[in-house]
């Protein structure tokens, strides 16, 4: 399996003053789904637009599919397809205008980059919009057309800055499915995102930033796997006034008809609704207090300040 | 990016900048043509009859080439500055930096968009410019190569000026203090050898004066300045500005943090 992606120890000091990155490495495999998370201002950014050349870096060095940026920067950026954060196309141009013209600065032809265009455009349900302005879209449809202009090149990495911020559920979901198909026909693609659902549903690898280090970087699943508590909320069908006593249970009352329990991942569940059972407390439903990932992330990020 | 690429992308920026001034016709082209319009009602026809004749050319045919001249150059260079920090301004600029585009298509695409303005004004300058005054273009090269040196170095000088701007005023400060003054300086009225010696002098420091003359030497075959001293300080310019303007894009100053 050949890289992706190698940044090695980049550095990133702003004019202010700040050290927005303070020597990050790390790899991306070809064909992987990567998530680099990390808490406001933990660096992500800053990261993405060094590797999409707009930001300039201090130090170290950044290549993609083995084209380093600065001394073979037009192969490595061939390579690319950057989706940003904030909406960054012409307000006043075409919907098919501007990922024609996308196209063009990647030196398609006219003739490729109407055919691109087009298939992105339906490919992203944008077809119909081609002769709109596209101030005129919807939020959900602008990030749409900001993953169309990205891949009309047909780059084979794609990084995506929070894609789905501000987006419905089920465009959300539409846009997994998309990312998941693109990712499956081979574009190794790195996504940024605050909703830790999104990475674990996504992601096969996952890099945590945070001021400006990498403080963790594995597979998905070898990270899962480190975690040994989980926590459910379990909605009663009274009021309670104290907390139940549970054995080798920490236990919490969130209000007086919701408890908190937190457990050990392979304890069996039985013994708890038993011993509640016991104590006339009858459980109406059960759910997860937060998803796994967001757990982990949170224990880690708050260890390392 | 290979030759083939490079010139697709370049005509790629050139088509964009051609379909923006388009799109917005009534704001960039019928402007500058009612202006000077303006200009040769006013000073042509009713104080030029007054004015009398400057060499062997009545006022107004005096004026003319001056006035053509003035539209190609601050639209050249409007069309330039509000393009390129319009793409600033609304961040679209980044969909050119993530391109391979190497930084010479760049300038080049919004140079010739720039001279496209420029020419596609001027012609409607000199069309109207027919119904006040006889023309008849004495070195037809001559005429095309300086109103096209000229849109290009206008072009550079707009695009330096959007890169430097933070606001929407930093891209009317410099057409408004020093661009208009220097054309109104610059011989499109008045022949410099009418000055006195000092500011016969002071008014050769304006670049202006050069165009307007060497243009003026295309059309009319008189000129205060040598037609080749013209198209060395063109050129000369045009080789600064380029060198400047490539140095910004390349460091990203304004673009890039």
């Amino acid at each position: 399996m050949s890289t992706a992606l190698i940044v090695q120890d980049l550095k990133k000091t702003y004019s202010g003053g700040f050290q927005a990155l303070k020597g990050i490495s790390f790899e991306v495999q070809s064909g992987d789904f990567m998530a680099l998370l990390g808490p406001n201002g933990a660096g992500k950014s800053t990261t993405i637009g060094i590797i999409s050349s707009l930001v300039n870096k201090t130090s170290g060095s950044v290549s993609i599919y083995g084209k380093d940026i600065d001394r073979d920067f037009a192969a490595a950026k061939m390579n690319i397809g950057i989706v940003p954060q904030e909406f960054n196309f012409n307000q006043f141009e075409k919907v098919g205008d501007i990922v024609r013209t996308q196209a063009g600065y990647y030196g398609l032809d006219r003739h490729t980059a109407s055919e691109r265009a087009e298939k992105y455009l339906k490919l992203l349900d944008l077809w119909e919009k081609r002769d709109e302005q596209s101030r005129m879209l919807s939020g959900g449809m602008k990030r749409r057309l900001m993953i169309a202009r990205a891949l009309v090149h047909e780059p084979r990495l794609l990084v995506l800055d929070e894609p789905t911020a501000g987006v419905d559920i089920e465009l959300r979901r539409s846009m997994w499915s998309f990312l998941k198909e693109l990712n499956q026909r081979g574009t190794t693609i790195i996504l940024t995102t605050h909703y830790l659902e999104e990475a674990e549903q996504l992601c096969r690898s996952i890099a945590i930033i945070d001021h400006g280090r990498i403080i963790e970087k594995s597979s998905m699943k070898a990270f899962l796997a480190r975690l040994d508590r989980e926590t459910f909320l379990l909605d009663l069908s009274r009021d309670i006034e104290a907390v139940p006593n549970l054995k080798g249970v920490a236990v919490e009352l969130l209000d007086p008809h919701t408890l908190a329990v937190e457990v050990s991942k392979d304890a069996p569940l039985n013994a708890i609704f038993e011993q509640l059972s016991a104590q006339g407390i009858s459980v109406t439903s059960m759910r997860n207090k937060a998803n796994r990932l967001e757990e982990l992330f949170v224990s880690l990020v708050e260890r390392k300040q | 990016m290979n030759s083939q690429q490079q010139f697709n992308a370049f005509s790629t920026i050139v088509r964009k900048e051609i379909r923006r001034f388009m799109r917005i016709w009534v704001q960039t082209l019928i402007p500058p043509a009612i202006t000077i319009a303006l200009y040769f009602v006013i000073f042509g026809e009713l104080i030029g009859r007054r004015i009398g004749q400057i060499g062997e050319y009545s006022y107004m045919e005096y004026i003319v080439p001056g006035l053509i001249m003035m539209s190609v150059i601050t639209n050249s260079y409007s069309n330039v500055v509000s393009s390129f920090f319009s793409t600033k301004f609304q961040r679209s600029i980044e969909e050119m930096l993530v391109s391979p585009m190497p930084n010479y298509v760049v300038i080049g695409g919004f140079v010739l968009g720039g001279v496209a303005r420029g020419i596609a004004v001027g012609a409607i300058v000199t069309g109207l410019s027919l119904f006040f005054a006889h023309l008849s273009v004495t070195n037809i090269w001559i005429t095309i190569s300086m109103v096209v040196l000229t849109a290009i170095l206008f072009s550079l000088g707009g695009f330096i000026n959007a890169v430097y701007a933070r606001s929407f005023d930093d891209i009317s400060i410099v057409p408004t203090f020093v661009l208009t003054p220097l054309t109104y300086l610059g011989g499109v009225f008045y022949s410099i050898s009418m000055l006195p010696d000092f500011w016969e002098g002071v008014s050769r420091i304006n670049p202006i004066v050069y165009m307007v003359n060497g243009f003026r030497y295309g059309i009319l075959g008189i000129s205060d300045i040598g037609i080749g001293v013209a198209f060395g300080m063109v050129l000369t310019f045009i080789v600064v500005l380029y060198v400047w303007a490539h140095w910004l894009l390349k460091n990203g100053v304004g673009i890039r943090s």
